[in-house]
């Protein structure tokens, strides 16, 4: 019988284990579907990882490195090769080449598996299907791990992290990138990586735009793209050619949570990760949810922060059962579309972090908790923007004030 | 006095920062932490960036060894430096911090290994 199982390798997987570990869970194993510990980040070589977790900028590979040294010196085990096939309470099916299928007991289980990209089929883009489509992950990967450049004339649709970091890689690799695309009229991406990534290279952003067409047989010979209007409907007779042999898709991550949905969990709509509470517990029993399965973070340093809970809660769940307690959901007004954790404990042990997105741009505006109807926190903010994960902190002496809790809120106010 | 708006790329908070030039004399808003500060006036003056990369290997256990340069290098020097790491390729082992390449487009700055590679068994 384990007292922590947690599936998925990467960041969150690799802090949620090291914070069991810390609170008192003895038997952990982590399991990896891929060949190596570090997730994403072994692909993720560029800098700007770790500069909260370890106040200094680190590549991917880096920061991935110092958490499997951390793993290792703790001597926690972990499977490599190995599919987790299903999750339940206290149970886990896996199966792998040694061992074949195998049902293991576990006090506790949290799930770190990550997010994927959101594919070409999801969008509908009418023309050719040659060669020369990839995800912009895909992308990362071969150009990065394989060594082997996807293509020389790049077009990229979306403005997401990954689109705007590949950008930057294809053309210091020696490739043209034509333009990046953004169906919205606003980036989704951080703003550091356009002013380093495209604005470094003269790379246009073409903002309230999409690939109309794609042309080519059995290569990529041409992109279309054309404006937008308000409703996001292409405008006629704004279409624009680009002379281009690849096309990079950057359009949004998705949370891995076909486990998840089998076991029974609760999926928010809004997310498409699983609901969880302060302790980042789902709706069934000891499961906990971390990372990138949990909701899409921007930075890695707030997964590894995340996980690092969820593994401690997962620990003092298989120790000491928690009783049950009373438990208040989030409710989200102004622009904030959801928050994680949505489901707070009336009687916190500790300030809790709530992480949320707005759904626009606002500049100027304020962030705002109230409690029981009184705003108690109103924080100015100069800008937020949805490509941008914002944080608030609900002070444990403030809920302390209040016996009985009604309502939490989070929102944002002008 | 010149005027700049610029996104600090020193983390991913991404500050909003208002430089004002005049001559010499560099004033800085706007920013949340001293990095601000040294980033605007670098940026208005001799802007410099870490140029991260993977270099080719031999006998290794993987393909390719991402590398990044120890400190940031001017930014006109970025794709003369990318293309002088694409030409090369180094012999495994490797290890987080081992030297790729000395003074990268004579900048004075290496090239160092961010990741470790074991030789092929």
């Amino acid at each position: 019988m384990y007292d922590t199982v947690i599936i998925g390798g990467g960041p969150a997987g690799l802090s949620a284990a090291l914070g069991a570990k810390k609170k008192g869970s003895r038997n952990i194993l982590i399991i990896e579907r891929s060949e190596k510990l570090g997730g994403i980040l072994n692909q993720c070589i560029h800098n700007g990882f770790g500069l909260h977790t370890f106040k200094e900028e680190l590549t991917g590979p880096e920061y991935a490195f110092r958490y499997i040294e951390m793993v290792q010196k703790e001597n926690i085990p972990f499977l490599l090769n190995t599919t987790v096939l299903s999750v339940s309470p206290h149970s886990v099916t896996y199966i792998n080449q040694e061992e074949g299928v195998r049902v293991i007991e576990t006090k506790s289980i949290v799930l770190a598996m990550g997010c994927r990209e959101r594919p070409r089929g999801a969008l509908n883009i009418p023309g050719d299907r040659g060669a020369g489509i990839f995800s912009a992950g895909t992308a990362q990967y071969l150009t990065n791990i394989q060594g082997k450049m996807p293509g020389k004339r790049v077009v990229i649709l979306g403005s997401g992290d990954i689109g705007l970091i590949m950008a930057r890689r294809m053309t210091l690799e020696g490739a043209k990138v034509l333009a990046v695309v953004e169906l919205m009229p606003y980036s989704s991406g951080l703003k550091r990586n356009i002013v380093q990534c495209l604005d470094d290279f003269s790379i246009p952003l073409l903002l309230s735009h999409t690939v109309t067409k794609i042309i080519g047989k059995k290569r990529v010979e041409g992109i279309e793209v054309s404006k937008v209007d308000e409703k996001k409907k292409p405008i006629p007779g704004t279409e624009i050619f680009f002379d281009a042999d690849t096309l990079l898709l950057s359009v949004g991550l998705l949370p891995e949570n076909e486990l998840s949905r089998k076991a029974g969990i609760t999926i928010s709509p809004v997310t498409g990760g699983p609901v969880v509470d302060n302790s980042f517990q789902t709706n069934r029993e000891g499961i906990f949810a971390c990372g990138n399965v949990l909701h899409v973070h921007d930075l890695v340093d707030y997964v590894s922060e995340e996980a690092e809970k969820a593994g401690e809660s997962a620990a003092l769940y298989a120790i000491s059962h928690k009783e049950e307690k009373n438990k208040v959901p989030v409710n989200v007004f102004g622009l904030v579309r959801y928050t994680v954790p949505e489901i707070i404990e009336e009687d916190i042990k500790e300030d809790t972090t709530i992480r949320f997105r707005v759904s626009n741009v606002k500049k100027d505006g304020k962030i705002v908790l109230r409690i029981n109807g009184d705003t108690v926190v109103s924080k100015k903010k100069r800008i937020m923007a949805p490509g941008e994960m914002e944080t608030l902190v609900i002070p444990k002496r403030i809920l302390d004030q209040y016996g009985t809790i009604e309502s939490i809120e989070v929102g944002t106010e002008d | 006095m010149e005027k700049y708006e610029l996104t600090c790329i020193g983390c991913p908070l991404g500050c909003q920062l208002m430089v004002e030039k005049e001559g010499l004399d560099i004033k800085v808003s706007g920013n949340t932490c001293l990095n601000g500060v040294k980033y605007a006036k670098e940026e208005v003056t001799a802007p410099k960036r870490i140029l991260t990369q993977s270099v080719r290997v031999m006998e290794g256990e993987e393909r390719m060894c991402s590398v990044k340069t120890a400190a940031p290098i001017p930014k006109e020097k970025l794709l003369e430096a990318a293309h002088i790491i694409k030409q090369i390729s180094v012999e495994a082992p490797i290890e987080i911090g081992d030297i790729i390449i000395h003074d990268i487009a004579d900048t004075k700055v290496d090239v160092i290994a961010t990741r470790r590679v074991r030789k092929k068994a």
